[in-house]
């Protein structure tokens, strides 16, 4: 069980969750501190107060639009974030996978910030409103890079049976 | 059956002699592009080598492209250092498509790629970067990746996983009127379809609008698709493609033309007649807030900005200088030139362009992303508002939250600088 920590829209911009202007920052360590930085209040509570992991923020349509920028998935992997949205723009979702962000796609979601929501194999269930909602799973291909541990993991495996 | 441009790219790529929509292959990479962000795609490539006990080694070093454009020259002593390590890591793997700061191999890496005929139509290139779908412009399969992926890249040369993306055709006919340009076409479009309205599928560009457009056009075009979330735009390469890489990029092998089949099956086809678009704007805060320009004429604007890997080219230069030509910019209103690449700032100053822009009171800056994306030079003030010919108007994109960004052709750009709030080219008087 976790808590919904802040609550977006659609259309939520790379350029909002990773300003460009911190993109000569590229080690993932050295990139939570930017995320949301143009939103204070939210950049504030992930900075400051320790916020416990696997706290989940909501969004709506098409989360991650925008540029390709790997911070903006590694900025939120920092705080070791879930991302529940209705849908996610493509090279963004593809990022989440690759450097294990916790992204589910749950088409229904309907939580306020507060809300408890517990996350199962196939549901998302709101504790707080008493309301359980769909999740769209991950592929075949997309899962096995999930189990692997992220891609570097895997390319390293792929590398390897090459290499033989 | 017949396979979309895509499909016959991909199963190609895959070693296959069909892929359907929503199959999962693992194409051959032909290029593999990056810009300063090479500097976390080195970190992930070291990672993945870490505990391997190999050597850590690309997998082709004629076949990766690195292009310093997005802060250049550098604007700290951050983004000095990355550049410093990334020049050592292309001596050290011997990449050969290595564009540093310098005359004519420098510019953005969306005019350098086609520049340089680094794209060939058939093939699949890859970019850690979302405006990577300009090369479609080409005939190639082109999209963006993030680093991870792209470090994959440069060890298996392959990108895995790639789900074939249905596709959706648009047909584009008729003439375009006098001072309406491909940008207008696609800003149009992205307002058709919406920001998320293309998410994991791809434009094929038809119609003889697109047949009758330049090269430089069709890169405006393809370019701006991910702004409607699509994977990729293409155009089936045609006569104008061969005449492209032969005469301005200078390609002398063979060049392979691969096309759709007749009977290809698509998503659906959006059909635009061109001759009855004015001219676009997009505005804030997002790229499908899409109006006609007779809808927000007469909007005080403090900064213009013409270049970017959408509009930076020749033709857009002359179009702009053309415009001011002989006459004075507004006061009160900053007009910031930034040509797409080396090659194109000397053409603009051979043929007097950017003569023609200066005098009217342009600022020409050297090549490269510039204020598109806020983090190197032309950052707005609190509460000033752009009018811009790059291709994202998102909150914050100029460097501040507190400022907006509309978007337009280069001639609106042009003709607004003239009299400082946006104007329809032929109207500035």
């Amino acid at each position: 069980m976790a808590k919904v920590i802040y609550k977006f829209g659609d259309d939520i911009s790379t350029d909002i969750i990773y300003p460009g202007r911190y993109m000569a920052t590229v080690l993932p360590d050295e990139t939570p501190q930017y995320a949301f930085d143009d939103i204070k209040e939210l950049n504030k509570i992930l900075t400051g107060s320790k916020v416990p992991e696997g706290s989940i923020i909501v969004a709506g349509k098409n989360f991650g639009t925008g540029s390709s920028r790997e911070q903006a998935v590694s900025t939120l992997k920092g705080h070791e974030l879930v991302i529940i949205a209705k849908s996610f723009a493509r090279i963004f979702y593809q990022n989440s996978v690759n450097l294990g962000l916790r992204i589910i796609i749950c088409p229904d979601i309907d939580a306020e910030p507060g809300d408890e929501l517990e996350i199962t194999d196939g549901k998302v269930i709101n504790r707080t409103q008493h309301k359980e909602f769909e999740i769209i799973p991950h592929s075949k291909t997309r899962q096995k890079i999930i189990e692997a541990g992220g891609l570097i993991a895997y390319t390293r495996r792929r590398l390897l049976e090459k290499e033989v | 059956m017949g396979q979309t441009l895509v499909q016959k790219i991909l199963a190609k790529a895959s070693g296959r002699d069909k892929v359907e929509v929503g199959d999962i292959v693992e194409p051959a990479v032909s290029l593999a592009m990056s810009h300063e962000n090479a500097a976390l795609v080195m970190n992930q490539f070291y990672e993945i080598y870490k505990g391997a006990n190999l050597e850590p080694k690309i997998w082709d070093s004629s076949k990766i492209a690195i292009i310093f454009d997005h802060r250049v020259p550098a604007e700290s002593a951050k983004t000095a250092t990355n550049q410093k390590l990334i020049r050592a890591f292309v001596r050290e793997q011997g990449i050969m498509k290595f564009h540093d700061i310098r005359g004519d191999k420098m510019g953005i890496c969306h005019q350098i790629l086609p520049e340089y005929g680094y794209v060939r139509p058939g093939t699949v290139v890859v970019g850690t970067d979302s405006h990577t779908t300009s090369h479609g412009a080409l005939g190639a399969f082109a999209f963006g990746i993030g680093a991870t992926e792209m470090a994959s890249v440069w060890v298996l040369g392959t990108v895995l996983n790639v789900p074939v993306p249905a596709t959706i055709k648009v047909l584009a006919h008729g003439q375009f009127r006098k001072n309406v340009y491909p940008k207008d076409l696609i800003l149009h479009l992205i307002g058709l379809v919406t920001n998320k309205g293309a998410n994991y599928k791809v434009f094929e560009f038809h119609g003889d609008a697109i047949k009758n457009m330049p090269t430089s056009g069709r890169l405006t075009i393809c370019n701006m698709a991910v702004e409607a979330g699509a994977t990729a735009g293409i155009v089936p390469p045609d006569e104008e493609t061969i005449n492209y890489l032969r005469n301005i990029a200078g390609v002398t092998d063979d060049i392979e033309l691969v096309l759709p089949d007749e009977d290809a099956k698509y998503d659906h086809v959006i059909d635009i007649d061109v001759s009855a678009l004015e001219p676009q704007i997009a505005r804030p805060h997002a790229v499908d807030n899409v109006t006609s320009i007779d809808g927000i004429s007469g909007l005080k604007v403090d900064q213009i900005v013409i270049g970017s890997c959408t509009n930076g080219r020749l033709d857009d230069i002359k179009v702009a200088a053309d415009i001011v030509k002989g006459k004075k910019i507004a006061d009160g209103v900053r007009l910031l030139v930034f040509p797409a690449s080396g090659r194109i700032y000397r053409e603009a100053m051979e043929k007097g362009y950017l003569m023609d822009l200066m005098e009217a009171g342009a600022v020409i800056a050297n090549p490269g992303c510039g204020p598109c994306l806020g983090i190197h030079q032309g950052a707005l003030g609190d509460g000033e508002r752009a009018l811009s010919t790059t291709n994202r108007n998102f909150k914050g994109r100029m460097g501040n939250p507190d400022s907006e960004v509309y978007l337009c052709s280069p001639a609106v750009a042009a003709a607004s600088a003239l009299t400082g709030v946006i104007t329809k080219p032929n109207e500035e008087k």
